[in-house]
């Protein structure tokens, strides 16, 4: 079964938590490992701390998307984290290690270090002023939940 | 949803025990408030005990790391206690168990620094 959520909320924080606790509840059918679910929560806190921090410049104003689907039956699990924020000029640039445009934050420069490094698949879209997508999957084991 | 800690100060050396969520909406708070603690109790060295920690993203890695920087500047250790597997991987992947020294109990990092 194909099972599939949506949420938007404002650019702000404290709803870095919020987006974690979302998807960490939507994966539980899958009965993930403590790890796996640690993993997941730290993919999405990534993305939406750089939705809010990057694309937005921490405006609470703006509005981030996320948008998540689990099929139950392949344990393929797919999230969406949008933003239409200022952009990425370069996107191989911001992919590497270590790299940070706000270094003045304290920013570690390893948010899509650790997305790349804790998810089956990362695709980055971004088009300067318009905003940024980040496309995540996961691909869950389905053999150790027997009722979904 | 939040970061608490206490501290307790040993000679030159300050423990850090962090319990919650070490995120961007609460490591600017940590930030100020161990930038300050650091200056004024007249801090050498940092032990940041992360064993009641239930999440860390990247925003813990930037605090841990500028912590380090101003510890180096005081020529201080820096040490870091019960890391889960989950943060590990991550401070593996950024390189900064070169730097700060993963000890399994603060009085280990204690007697690292011979002040236990």
């Amino acid at each position: 079964m194909k099972n599939e959520m949506s949420m938007q909320f404002s650019a702000n924080s404290l709803n870095e938590g919020l987006a974690r606790i979302t998807v960490a509840a939507f994966i539980m059918p899958m009965d993930p490992t403590l790890e796996q679910l640690t993993e997941i929560k730290t993919v999405v806190s990534e993305a939406v701390t750089n939705a809010i921090i990057h694309g937005y410049e921490n405006n609470p104003e703006g509005i981030v998307y996320l948008s998540a689907s689990l099929d139950t039956e392949t344990g393929k699990f797919e999230i969406e984290i949008r933003d239409n924020g200022c952009g990425i000029e370069n996107i191989d640039i911001a992919r590497q290690p270590l790299y940070t445009s706000k270094p003045e934050l304290e920013r570690s420069g390893m948010g899509f270090t650790i997305m790349e490094s804790f998810s089956d698949s990362l695709t980055i879209e971004s088009n300067v002023n318009y905003g940024t997508t980040v496309k995540l999957e996961k691909h869950f084991s389905t053999n150790n939940a027997f009722i979904h | 949803m939040s970061l608490f800690f206490d501290y307790e100060k040993k000679g030159n050396a300050l423990c850090v025990r962090l319990k919650g969520e070490l995120d961007h909406h609460t490591s600017n708070d940590l930030r100020d408030k161990l930038t300050t603690l650091i200056e004024t109790e007249d801090i050498h060295h940092l032990i940041l005990n992360l064993g009641q920690l239930d999440f860390m993203d990247s925003s813990g890695l930037g605090v841990i790391l500028g912590r380090y920087n101003q510890i180096k500047t005081r020529n201080g250790e820096m040490f870091i206690c019960s890391v889960s597997p989950t943060v590990g991987k991550m401070f593996e992947m950024s390189g900064m168990y070169k730097i700060i020294r993963s000890v399994n109990s603060e009085e280990e990092a204690l007697l690292g620094l011979g002040v236990a």
